[in-house]
């Protein structure tokens, strides 16, 4: 099967047995507040928080799992929320970038310029906080290393490096 | 009083005559330098939005009732569609309209490539779309496709350009090289892909567009609509990049427009990631055989080059002899430049369309002359300095400077060399800029001063997310005599702003700076008009600084929010508009790379190390976003001379890159040092700010700086891109023939 006919048997797959047809996730916490969720079997998070919750700060740039602009944190990991089916996450707690507004890198990605269209860079953001938590002095290797699965086209990289680097100097 | 004029308009090295109103005298351009705010770091005022996920793109807009487009394409680089089941797609579950063939513009039914568009359906949800594609049930026809450009149909019309006499200057050459060179096709990809939101207001169509020019969308849709423009308000407050392959509207356009007319319900159509790397644009491939021939002490005396531009089933002819034309003083240049139509989906303008492609063949090639006569590269380029482009002087021109700088990032070539180690070569190559980036009349803008002392620009151009509006802020602020953080920038509304440029061909800030300036400088005369009175004093001994009326003498400080205080909810408003371009001149951009790279010499691995970027676009205005263009373009520029290519199955025709795992996009383990200089010397001649574009320029001399770096690191010529490990070691494979058969020649002449 090519690819675009497995986009369209998923498509099939979505519309005969979900979209319309729901059932719940009784207890998903996004960003502190408990959810109590029914929503169409198939639905990824990313549709979720998007298209049912408003949360539009999670974009979407390839759909896939390829880009890393969808990053979310789930239990404080990232994780591609394109990709995960929302019914899988029942218990889970989830960070997106609408409970990391005050996070000190949202102040070291302004200061350093570390944007330019910003459609990648709420993911951007989650990928680092990820990294800063676990590692709060990461070494240039250790940030190319844990950055290089969020992809931004406009080629912010040196200024995302430097944030991240001077993060909580500021 | 309004004064029509007669003046000259350039778009993209064409000139044509325009009519323009002229409303004021010309400002006097600021002195050089960086000034309070100009000049001066500032953050990018929208950049907490951005940052914090806030800033509404098309795509995260929601409208009650707003249905969900999927469009039918081609699944064969050629074919055509012999009929479609509209009716069994109306029954499927959800579906709320069906158009085919003919129904919106940009649906045919032959379709010239893999992923043209046929057919859409509108359904409740977007899986519910996709789904009802299958029950089109569509029949192709297919058709043999046509991939080779050196075979194809080619254009009627290529463009021709001669000056002197080529033969001639060939035959007065001493030395005399050729190479063919080829550039590959790569893909935008922008971040958010292209797409639309349509929905009627009464008897206004509203559009909601990831576009990087709202009164081109305006104007398509109405006509194409049979709407009078003004029933068309076009909104992009924010975009998720364009680079060039969003300069006009496409079927999702019309599809949605069409569809929202049809169902009286807001339509979304937006491409998903693998439509978008179908049929969304790419920047052509090329083919350029090129000549040039110079005497021994290096003075060029003949260029030519046959260019062959793929520029798929549709799509124009980018001029990727430019570079040949304009930027070296060769009285002798001939180049002509064929559009090779060919079953491929259609090229798009892409940042610095053509002058990319024809750098990369023309900056190498005159790295291979100056090994050729064994002259110093940069030396070889300042020999053959140009003062004019057809017998045009140029507004400004400071390359010889960008040598001058560059100079210090050349010396390190002999210790970059001598870090050589193993397989690992090292070296250092340089390529020039030129490109064009002066921008140009008609653009307007307005700003209203309210009694808090907070002023709003407001003008209908969109963001393309370089920084435009912490541009425009900066330069009212500095007018005003206020901090940055007192101006707010509102745009991005066809129906809230007077008519702006397109953003592209680095025109923002060279064609709306000084627009937002004049309009700055007429709030400024009222608001000092209205001080002189209140206060008693001369008007022209009064002026605006640090948020305060003052006096020259000193003796009068009045904070700027009492006087306009006196107003209470009343507005200073002023207004501004773009003056001419200077007549008979070329307004350019000029710039050098100086690129490092080590190379695996057994395995055709290349790791570019380091790359200084220098370039004069006249006055910078906000440095801080400047670097961050630079640096952008440096890595793109990265992307398309290793990593980037949209592979085709070269039988079929069919896209086989349609996803960012197969298509290689730069990431951040990818980027070398980069070192950025500008110049930062206004142009004289170029309206009130001086300041050309920067967008486009530091994509333009990536590949060839690495290309001769690699020359410089091994003695390998690569002429074709991306140079991949096989590129490489076919072109070391062919310097060591080349020098065995050297040293063959040496010992049977001893």
């Amino acid at each position: 099967m090519d690819a675009a006919s497995a986009t369209t048997e998923l498509a099939l797959i979505r519309c005969t047995y979900g979209d319309t047809r729901t059932r719940s996730v009784p207890d998903l916490k996004i960003n502190g507040q408990s959810y109590d969720l029914d929503v169409p079997v198939g639905h990824s998070l990313a549709q979720v928080l998007r298209e049912e919750l408003g949360l539009t700060g999670t974009k979407v740039a390839c759909g896939e799992g390829h880009c890393g602009a969808c990053t979310v944190l789930v239990g404080g990991l990232p994780m591609l929320s394109c990709i995960t089916l929302v019914h899988t996450l029942d218990g889970a707690e989830v960070t997106t970038i609408e409970g990391l507004r005050d996070h000190p890198l949202v102040d070291a990605f302004l200061r350093t310029d570390a944007v330019q269209c910003g459609f990648c860079t709420p993911g951007q953001i989650v990928s680092a906080s990820a990294l800063v938590a676990a590692n709060p002095s990461p070494s240039r290797e250790e940030i190319r290393h844990a950055m290089s699965g969020n992809l931004c086209r406009c080629g912010t990289y040196p200024k995302i490096e430097e944030a991240i680097a001077t993060w909580n100097e500021h | 009083m309004a004064r029509l004029i007669k003046t000259e308009k350039e778009v993209e090295g064409r000139y044509e005559d325009v009519w323009l109103v002229v409303e004021e005298d010309p400002l006097e351009q600021w002195p050089a330098g960086a000034r309070t705010i100009v000049g001066q770091e500032t953050v990018r005022v929208d950049a907490p939005q951005r940052i914090r996920g806030e800033a509404r793109y098309t795509a995260d807009l929601q409208f009650p009732g707003m249905l969900h487009t999927a469009v039918l394409r081609s699944p064969h680089a050629h074919a055509r569609v012999k009929s479609i089941d509209r009716e069994r797609a109306l029954a499927a579950a959800g579906v709320r309209g069906v158009l085919g063939p003919g129904e919106a513009k940009g649906l045919e039914d032959v379709a010239g490539y893999h992923g043209a568009p046929v057919a859409a359906v509108a359904a409740e949800t977007f899986a519910q779309a996709q789904a009802a594609l299958e029950q089109l049930g569509a029949e192709w026809e297919v058709l043999e496709p046509a991939l080779d450009p050196d075979r194809s149909e080619r254009h009627d019309d290529p463009n021709r350009y001669e000056r002197g006499d080529l033969e001639a200057g060939l035959a007065e050459a001493d030395v005399v090289v050729e190479a063919e060179y080829r550039t590959q096709s790569v893909l935008h990809n922008s971040f958010e892909t292209h797409q639309a939101v349509c929905r009627w207001e009464g008897d206004v169509l509203e559009v909601y567009i990831s576009t990087q020019y709202i009164w081109g969308i305006r104007d398509s849709v109405a006509s194409e609509l049979d709407l009078p423009p003004d029933k068309v308000r076009v909104v992009c407050e924010y975009m998720g990049g364009g680079f060039g392959s969003k300069n006009s509207p496409d079927e999702y356009t019309f599809v949605a427009a069409e569809l929202a007319k049809r169902t009286g319900r807001p339509v979304r159509c937006a491409l998903t990631r693998r439509e978008e790397n179908l049929a969304a644009g790419n920047r052509n491939a090329t083919i350029q055989r090129l000549v040039a021939g110079a005497r021994s002490d290096g003075t060029l005396t003949a260029l030519g080059g046959e260019f062959v531009n793929s520029v798929g089933w549709s799509g124009w002819n980018a001029s990727t002899d430019g570079p040949m034309r304009m930027l070296y003083d060769c009285p002798n240049v001939r180049t002509v430049v064929h559009g090779a139509k060919i079953n491929t989906p259609p090229m798009k303008a892409f940042r610095a369309p053509g002058f990319v492609e024809g750098t990369f063949g023309l900056e190498c090639l005159l790295d291979e002359l100056a090994a050729k006569l064994d002259l110093d590269p940069l030396e070889l380029r300042r020999k053959n300095y140009a003062h004019a482009t057809n017998d045009r002087p140029y507004s400004s021109k400071n390359l010889m400077e960008c040598y001058r700088r560059a100079e210090t990032h050349w010396e390190r070539r002999h210790e970059v060399r001598s870090r050589s180690d193993g397989p690992w070569k090292r070296g250092v190559g340089l390529a020039s800029q030129i490109w064009y980036g002066g921008g140009g009349p008609p653009s307007y803008a307005w700003i209203r001063v309210g009694s808090d002392g907070r002023a709003t620009v407001i003008t209908a151009m969109q963001d393309i997310g370089t920084g435009t509006r912490t541009a425009m802020a900066q330069i009212a602020a500095e007018e005003l005599g206020i901090p940055v953080d007192r101006v707010e920038v509102s745009l991005g509304d066809s129906a809230r702003g007077p008519f702006a440029s397109i953003s592209a061909g680095s025109s923002t800030v060279p064609s709306m700076g000084p627009a937002v300036r004049q309009a700055a400088h007429d709030a400024k005369r009222q608001i000092l008009e209205i001080a002189s009175q209140r206060y008693d004093r001369e008007e022209r001994v009064l002026d605006l600084k640090d948020g305060d009326v003052v006096s020259t003498d000193g003796n009068l400080l009045i904070p700027l929010t009492e006087v306009v205080g006196l107003l209470d909810d009343a507005q200073v408003l002023g207004k501004g508009a773009r003056g001419p371009n200077p007549t008979g001149m070329n307004v350019l951009t000029f710039g050098c790379h100086v690129a490092e790279v080590a190379v695996d010499v057994e395995t055709g691995e290349v790791q570019v190390e380091r790359i200084a970027a220098i370039h004069d676009v006249g006055r910078v205005i906000s440095p801080l976003q400047a670097s961050s263009q630079v640096e952008g373009g440096v890595i793109q520029g990265i992307g398309h001379t290793l990593s980037e290519e949209r592979l085709l199955d070269p039988h079929s025709g069919a896209v086989l890159t349609q996803t960012l795992d197969a298509y290689r996009l730069p990431t951040i383990a990818d980027v070398p040092e980069i070192v950025m200089d500008l110049v930062d010397e206004p142009d004289e001649h170029l309206t009130n700010l001086g300041s050309k574009g920067l967008g486009e320029p530091p994509i333009i001399p990536v590949a060839a700086a690495i290309a001769n770096a690699i020359r410089d690191a091994t003695g390998a010529d690569v002429r074709s891109l991306p140079i991949t490990r096989e590129e490489m070691l076919r072109a070391l494979r062919e310097a060591e023939e080349r020098a065995k058969a050297k040293d063959k020649v040496a010992a049977g002449s001893s």
